[in-house]
């Protein structure tokens, strides 16, 4: 664990210590310490199998670790489910499509977390004029023009799905924003959106995890890149220090 | 067309356009199809049969039974809409009766009997749920097992001769007429209004179709798809049963046999009222339509004096017609997310 501080630094906003996971045999993840800073934008590469989805899955609690903490803000957490995870403050955007193509931008927007009028037990009615109003906000924050939140999000290309995934984690106001692979599949024009997008998110208060296998994609966006492989973290710098030459040799 | 990221792309050639146009039609309002064809249909009828298809007596005849097959057919809807199958409500729709009907012999009041039959089908759902996901197998075959198992409970506690329902009980609430209908259908319609808000108005609803319509994506964003599963196996199976007492308190007594056959007419309606077989896509209206359409062709031939053994092989033609141009709307819906 080379460059890593066994004790988190002061402005860690996660901190995982000595994460492991096996899945039948395998072990995944392989001790990790990784320390998140508040307000940074981190990018996350590796072959395919080097622990970087099993790592954002304990992190976004679809997985939970065989071993190890990850502390929030100083505060050791069990995240444990995706639900937990959000009220965290910790969003994902997934490289599998995390929108029902048949339902509405308004409600994929508010999946799981829908306003709700007259509850009881947690189910009640929709308040779906608030969801409408809301969702057509929170596209506009993320500069994402469409004609109407009542679109069936099968309607959209790629890369407004992926509009419609930001300004869904941008409007539950997180504070650590995972993207995992988000330019897979979107053409030039709509990567160079998500990318510009990435690098702005420390401007609006929120730290950000990036992972992709384009290399260039991560230089360009991220202010320091962590390389994973075999399940353990083998390289930790500034992206101001680091080549891609070197970037490739590791992996 | 992959370009322009900022409005819903101009398709650049006509075909793909009436493609994206019909599947839109289809996801927003699947049961359109079968409402179309419902209304072709009685009209049909109504000429051929020299007008006494929408007579009173002949209403009296179609929507008489119709909350019978409705209500299961609502049940499987919804299920299927959550992504899953049930095969085993025509047996529910036997094994609930049956246990009323000895509960009300053993001297239990009218309500605790319909209480505990209740039960006995939330067992039942919960079992086909349970079994279904803890072992991660088709609910398509559970049940079918399930299909076998409460059928043959059903014979067994008869006894293998069906009791009669005591006279004083106040079975009116479901056999009463009022004007060319019974109370039964004012049930149902109360039922059916009532599941179909909660599909669309109500968070609950929201997860169902997000259960069925992708799973993963439902389950990344923290809905508990298993308890959304397990409600509607539930939902489906009591519904079923309820069904199968309301024709009983019709009939005056409980066959065994009853509701053999009416797991495969359920999900046929089901489907021509354009409930997806993947999940996801459907609505209560579409299944309430699917069982009108059901018994509609099932009334209408014989009015028109056609056999009517005709019944099942136009049932099955529609069925496959519906299948297949859902499968063809599938698979344009996957040729516009390449193109876009």
């Amino acid at each position: 664990m080379n460059a890593v501080t066994p004790t988190a630094a002061a402005d860690a906003l996660i901190a995982c210590r000595g994460l492991h996971k096996w899945y039948s045999g395998v072990h995944a993840l392989k001790g990790i310490d990784l320390d998140i800073r508040a307000g940074e934008v981190l990018g996350l590469v590796g072959d395919n199998g080097a622990g970087k989805s099993t790592l954002i899955k304990c992190l976004s609690g679809v997985e939970t670790p065989d071993d190890g903490t990850i502390a929030v803000e100083g505060r050791t957490v069990r995240i444990g489910t995706p639900k937990r995870a959000m009220r965290l403050g910790i969003e994902t955007i997934h490289q599998y499509n995390s929108m029902v193509p048949t339902m509405s931008i308004a409600r994929n927007l508010f999946i799981g977390r829908e306003p709700v009028r007259f509850g009881l037990g947690g189910v009640g009615l929709m308040d779906q004029r608030r969801m409408r109003r809301e969702a057509v906000a929170a596209l506009r924050d993320v500069d994402l023009h469409l004609r109407s939140a009542d679109a069936l999000v099968g309607e959209l290309s790629g890369g407004q799905r992926q509009g419609v995934a930001i300004a869904r984690a941008m409007h539950f106001r997180s504070r650590l924003l995972i993207l995992d692979e988000p330019t897979n599949h979107l053409s030039v024009k709509e990567t160079e959106k998500v990318l510009g997008f990435t690098r702005g998110l420390p401007a609006q208060g929120v730290t950000g995890i990036f992972i992709s296998h384009n290399m260039h994609h991560v230089l360009e966006t991220c202010d320091r890149v962590v390389a994973m492989a075999r399940g353990e973290i083998v390289l930790d710098r500034r992206v101001a220090d680091v080549g891609i030459d070197e970037l490739h040799a590791v992996l | 067309m992959s370009d322009t990221t900022d409005t819903t792309a101009p398709p650049a050639t006509r075909r793909p356009d009436r493609g994206r146009r019909l599947l839109k039609v289809y996801l927003e309002k699947p049961e359109l199809a079968g409402l179309v064809l419902l209304v072709a249909l009685v009209a049909f009828f109504q000429l051929r049969s020299d007008g006494v298809f929408l007579s009173e007596a002949n209403l009296r005849g179609i929507l008489g039974i119709l909350p019978e097959v409705g209500l299961v057919a609502v049940g499987v809807t919804i299920l299927m809409i959550a992504g899953e199958f049930d095969l085993s409500v025509g047996s529910v729709f036997a094994l609930m009766p049956m246990s009323v009907t000895l509960l009300l012999n053993e001297g239990v009041p009218f309500a605790g009997a319909m209480l505990l039959g209740l039960g006995v089908c939330a067992c039942v759902g919960v079992v086909n749920g349970v079994v279904t996901m803890r072992f991660a197998i088709p609910s398509f075959i559970t049940t079918l097992g399930m299909l076998f198992v409460a059928r043959s409970l059903t014979v067994v506690i008869s006894g293998g001769f069906p009791p009669l329902l005591p006279l004083d009980i106040p079975s009116w609430l479901f056999t009463q007429f009022v004007g060319p209908v019974r109370l039964s259908m004012l049930w149902f319609v109360g039922i059916a209004v009532l599941l179909g808000l909660m599909l669309t108005r109500t968070n609950l609803g929201n997860w169902i179709r997000a259960t069925g319509g992708n799973l993963e994506a439902a389950k990344s964003m923290g809905i508990p798809v298993q308890r959304v599963k397990l409600f509607c196996f539930v939902l489906c199976s009591m519904l079923a049963g309820l069904a199968g007492t309301i024709q009983v308190f019709r009939l005056g007594s409980p066959l065994p046999s009853l509701g053999e056959g009416l797991e495969l007419q359920a999900v046929a309606a089901a489907v021509i009222g354009g409930t997806a077989l993947a999940g996801g896509i459907g609505t209560v209206l579409g299944g309430v339509i699917g069982a009108v359409l059901l018994r509609v062709i099932d009334n209408g031939l014989v009015l028109t004096r056609v056999d009517a053994n005709w019944f099942k092989f136009a049932v099955g033609t529609l069925l496959i017609l519906a299948v297949v141009s859902n499968a063809w709307l599938r698979k344009t819906a996957r040729r516009l997310k390449v193109e876009t």
